[in-house]
């Protein structure tokens, strides 16, 4: 697999290259390629740099040592093709969920222009994702009407309304009861699964991790590096039954120690 | 409309008349003097036989607080708007604007004066000048308190500041800067009065400016009870307002009963 995605000894301070030489080192010298289409899970200590992984890739900041290139080229300025989404859902309270999921279709060329005059189709078209998340019919609420999951879900429908060609997750899963994650992580297996989009999942949560993913990367305590690479060999569909199996517990525990050992 | 809502509807009227029932009645067991403490029947009697003058005055004071208070939220909104936009502002203004705000304002009525006048000018401007800094401070915090996760998702999609500004900061500041009217509109009451009480020959500070001269007690606290109705009828124009405009942040079942 080819590096849609490449970090090459990238290294970044907290607060940016502006935080100068006395800045703390968030990650140093991290060295991770994410193949076009692929799911990638990285996991770590908390206060790792997974955010600022985040922040690299998509163009928010850039590094003061090393390379980051998304689809070939030197990430300058943020990438535009990339959808985010948080722990926190962060939907606008004064718009409908409808309304929130065409928030990015105001901003990104070239539907920020076309945006009013096919109104219907964009309505249409986010509606249709509304409806493969589970959430037909809850367009005109508002997301405070909306449980924490439901808000997720319609959260993650605004990372993906411009169709990017990568979608980016921060523990997106956080703050959800083991029920509602557990379904979540079938929507977002189902979401990858028909859309062939590349995905880059931080997370905590082995089991997760290990249940979506192509590859898990295991990352140091700070400042971040990589430590280990695991592929993810189970065969897909991948159901929930799988997690119950001895294979999926072995690499769980596997990532388990690399952990531990980071900690250390 | 059940008991409890039934309740809630009387209550400010019932409160009102205790109020004004033990008013009454302290004065009366204690047999306070009118010019030391009138009665409310005796400032309801003043109010009656002044009426034309309470009224064309109350008029007066009210058009100069409007006025003073719309140029308040114009000039607030545009620098809490300036304030939010830009650290550089901010830090350079904020200290300007503690320290101005802590000037009191019947101080700056004599410097009014002196370039304006006295009269209708000092008054508007003493009423803007007292009521526009909570308006800046409250739609600067609006934008302030934006989400970082927010301006990720939007930054990352190639918005532009302004972008940003226009689909998330202001929206978002709505409520703050629609709460900082209820404050703003009754401080600018206060600067008004003050000057119109220092510096004019109308308006309901005058009025009783005069009163108090001609010993006329029971018509000072007339004054002050027009005025006390044109601040409560204001108040409640600005939260209906604040309620029509941004109902999606007020949802709270908190204090329901």
């Amino acid at each position: 697999m080819s590096g849609f995605i490449a970090l090459d000894g990238v290294s970044h301070r907290y607060g940016g290259i502006q935080a100068g030489p006395d800045g703390v080192l968030a990650i140093q010298d991290l060295t991770l390629a994410v193949g076009r289409g692929e799911f990638a899970a990285v996991v770590g200590p908390s206060g790792c740099g997974k955010s600022t992984l985040m922040k690299l890739v998509t163009g928010l900041q850039f590094p003061f040592a090393g390379h980051v290139t998304v689809g070939g080229e030197d990430v300058h300025q943020p990438v535009k093709i990339a959808g985010m989404a948080f722990q926190a859902p962060t939907l606008l309270p004064w718009r409908t969920t409808l309304e929130n999921l065409l928030l990015p279709l105001e901003i990104v060329r070239p539907h920020r222009g076309e945006l009013r005059r096919n109104k219907a189709a964009y309505v249409e078209r986010a509606e249709k994702l509304l409806a493969s998340v589970g959430l037909a019919g809850f367009g005109s609420k508002y997301p405070w009407q909306l449980s924490g999951g439901m808000q997720q879900r319609a959260s993650l429908c605004r990372a993906l309304i411009h169709e990017p060609q990568l979608l980016m997750l921060d523990e997106p899963f956080g703050a959800l009861d083991a029920f509602t994650r557990e379904e979540l992580w079938c929507v977002i297996r189902d979401l990858h699964a028909a859309r062939g989009i590349t995905i880059i999942f931080v997370t905590h949560d082995l089991r997760e991790a290990v249940f979506l993913a192509d590859r898990v990367f295991v990352m140091s305590a700070r400042p971040g590096r990589i430590l280990a690479e695991r592929t993810i060999d189970l065969p897909r569909p991948r159901d929930l039954e799988v997690t119950f199996s001895s294979a999926f517990q072995d690499i769980v525990h596997e990532l388990r120690d690399h952990i531990v050992k980071a900690r250390q | 409309m059940n008991r409890a809502n039934v309740m809630i509807r009387l209550a400010p009227w019932l409160f009102t008349l205790a109020l004004l029932l033990f008013w009454e009645f302290v004065c009366r067991a204690f047999k306070i003097p009118e010019f030391f403490l009138p009665t409310p029947t005796a400032v309801a009697g003043a109010i009656y036989e002044f009426w034309p003058a309470i009224y064309r005055n109350s008029w007066i004071t009210l058009q100069t607080t409007l006025i003073g208070f719309g140029l308040a939220v114009g000039f607030g909104l545009l620098l809490g708007l300036a304030i939010g936009w830009s650290r550089t502002i901010y830090a350079g203004l904020y200290p300007l604007m503690i320290g101005f705000n802590a000037i009191p304002k019947v101080a700056v009525v004599p410097i009014l004066v002196l370039w304006f006048g006295i009269g209708f000018v000092p008054a508007v401007l003493t009423a803007f000048l007292i009521s526009f800094f909570p308006i800046v401070v409250n739609v600067a915090t609006g934008l302030a308190t934006i989400e970082p996760e927010m301006e990720d998702v939007l930054k990352a999609l190639g918005a532009s500041k302004l972008d940003i500004m226009r689909k998330v900061g202001i929206p978002r500041s709505l409520p703050y800067f629609f709460g900082s009217l209820k404050i703003a509109i009754t401080l600018a009451f206060v600067g008004s009065v003050i000057s119109e009480s220092v510096a004019s020959n109308y308006g309901i500070g005058n009025l009783m400016l005069q009163a108090q001269a001609q010993f006329q007690v029971p018509l000072i606290f007339a004054g002050l009870i027009a005025l006390a109705v044109e601040g409560i009828v204001m108040y409640w124009v600005m939260a209906l307002l604040e309620q029509r405009m941004t109902g999606w942040a007020q949802r709270s079942d908190f204090a329901q009963n």
